[in-house]
């Protein structure tokens, strides 16, 4: 049914029909609002699950480790400085191949302190072997809980979510949603049933020592998951889409793409705004697309080099940066997939720590990019440089 | 697209009043958008908070920089911040004031002045305006019913707090519609 409500509210409300059977969080702005929900909806009933409240981050993820591991579903919420906090247990619960997904209410990475958005925080744990979903609104924010549990616990898979949607400008929107039902929840996703699960009459170990003999295959064998997750997300995408109306078994999603000349590459809530823009820019004739990530991991490589092989120029926006190389980290994975094509791939540094971005914004950039100028930082103040 | 950008202190409500009047104009049947001007929330500082409204789906993501509507909340922010930025010909700015305006609004825009402490001081018995505005925004703009107006608020507050908050509003809405 559609209704109006915050988009921390409506993540919440997921999560809590995804029957998570054990939920620890430590509150941190702008995730604040869904683990307050939480909380609410386990106090009042109506979600039957243990709220563990810890004294941080670190035992929050900690403590779904070991939910996880004895075959409960586990759930958790963080942002920024809290997901660094959790960062050596993000390692463990992949490694450990525990199906826990996490909303990342996206926000800057201190110091200085920001409590605004960028997705410096998730993309810096790009390699922890998590699936990365990315929503462009508080509708796939919602939806996209429900594919990350069953794409994660699916037995070809075995490893943990990252739900990522944009810190304030998705968290904190009141907007519509079409929200599911239990039923319909229920009917989409079976109950977490894992392989191997702690178990005291059956005693067994998870996260051993791996000696040099073993380590390596234990990494090959999260990347071949990892891979295999895409043809999970395909049917199980397709599946949601045949229940619920909205398809989410591609990787990438395009727009006005076809016959474009220039393609803008971007992920997340910004896109909104992009595809406003290439409205615009189509009325003046300019031949724009886009191409959004909705996936960053499993990374699309094939979709996106398939999606872009008509282009004569490429504009890849980055709400985060890795210092010290030639960009963001959508940028050189985008430049990396078209290896060998002569398709120019130009990156842009925008919106970090909450720096708005404007419809205006997108097509100064598409100037730029049509003028051969990029891999840089868009929208410097020069004068406090 | 219409655009509304409401400004206030702190403490006043403002993003209340956003996401209420976005819930009003969704129970109407219009796609609503309402967020706030992310700041850090401190009582008294300026603060601003923004709805759209559109008969389709709004993609757009950025803050409102051109508005078809302006409330302030507190008309001693007239000195301290512009808030009659980028409003658009044919916008419509209501000012909460008891005092005659000493500043002019731009050009084409309609200024609509309302003593909305002086009623919620009355009603509510507590100088917070935002539920007041929201009545007087729905009379002067038309982008919402005052019965969706009222079923948000009774939605959002308990009981008695929602019948005063409603006869408040209805004041305000009644005011702006009798000087019509």
């Amino acid at each position: 049914m559609m209704e109006i409500t915050e988009g921390s509210h409506a993540v919440a409300e997921a999560v809590r029909l995804c029957r998570p059977q054990v939920v620890s969080a430590y509150p941190i702005t702008p995730q604040t609002h869904i683990v307050e929900a939480l909380a609410d909806f386990v106090a009042n009933g109506m979600l039957d699950a243990e709220y563990i409240t810890v004294e941080n981050e670190l035992s929050a993820l900690s403590a779904c480790v070991g939910a996880s591991a004895a075959g409960s579903r586990a759930y958790s919420a963080t942002t920024s400085q809290g997901l660094m906090l959790m960062a050596e247990v993000v390692f463990n619960a992949s490694g450990m191949r525990l199906p826990i997904v996490m909303s990342i209410a996206n926000r800057a990475m201190g110091a200085p302190l920001s409590i605004w958005n960028d997705m410096q925080d998730s993309i810096s744990l790009r390699d922890a072997g998590w699936l990365h979903f990315y929503a462009e609104d508080n509708q796939e924010a919602t939806d996209l809980h429900f594919l990350a549990y069953k794409v994660a616990e699916d037995p070809a898979v075995q490893l943990p979510a990252f739900v990522c949607f944009d810190g304030f400008i998705l968290s904190h929107t009141y907007e519509p949603v079409d929200m599911l039902t239990q039923a319909d929840v229920d009917k989409y996703l079976p109950k977490f049933n894992p392989s191997e699960k702690l178990d005291a009459s059956d005693p067994m170990s998870f996260g051993m020592y791996a000696t040099p003999e073993y380590y390596l295959e234990f990494r090959y064998e999260m990347d071949q998951a990892l891979k295999r997750a895409k043809g999970v997300i395909a049917k199980a995408g397709k599946e949601f889409g045949s229940l619920f109306g909205r398809d989410y078994s591609a990787l990438i999603e395009t727009y006005r793409l076809e016959d474009a000349e220039t393609a803008i590459v971007a992920m997340g809530s910004v896109c909104g705004t992009v595809k406003d823009a290439i409205d615009e820019m189509r009325a003046e004739g300019m031949k724009v697309g886009l191409l959004r990530i909705r996936v960053f991991r499993p990374f699309p490589a094939e979709e996106i080099v398939k999606g872009l092989s008509h282009v004569k120029r490429i504009a890849v926006l980055d709400k985060n940066v890795s210092l010290g190389s030639r960009g963001g980290a959508t940028a050189i994975e985008v430049r990396d997939a078209m290896y060998g094509s002569t398709i120019p791939v130009k990156g842009y540094i925008l919106g970090l720590g909450g720096r708005d971005i404007r419809k205006k914004d997108i097509k100064e950039i598409v100037t730029l990019c049509e003028r051969g100028i990029g891999d840089q930082f868009y929208g410097l103040r020069r004068e406090l440089i | 697209m219409r655009e509304l950008r409401i400004h206030g202190r702190g403490g006043q409500g403002s993003v209340t009043a956003a996401e209420l009047i976005a819930v009003a104009a969704f129970e109407g049947g219009v796609f609503a958008q309402a967020f706030p001007a992310f700041g850090v929330e401190r009582r008294g500082a300026p603060v601003q908070a923004f709805v759209r409204f559109d008969n389709k789906k709004i993609r757009k993501r950025s803050q409102v920089y051109e508005p078809d509507y302006i409330i302030v909340q507190d008309s001693t922010l007239i000195k301290d911040v512009n808030v009659f930025h980028g409003v658009k010909k044919g916008g419509i700015v209501i000012v909460n004031t008891e005092k005659k305006p000493d500043y002019q609004v731009p050009e084409g825009v309609k200024l609509i002045i309302i003593d909305a402490t002086s009623i919620a001081l009355k009603v509510l018995g507590l100088p917070i305006t935002n539920t007041t505005l929201m009545g007087a925004f729905a009379a002067a703009s038309g982008e919402i019913e005052f019965a969706a107006l009222e079923k948000a608020l009774r939605h959002r507050f308990p009981g008695d707090l929602a019948v005063k908050n409603i006869a408040a509003a209805k004041t305000a809405f009644d005011t702006v519609k009798g000087a019509a």
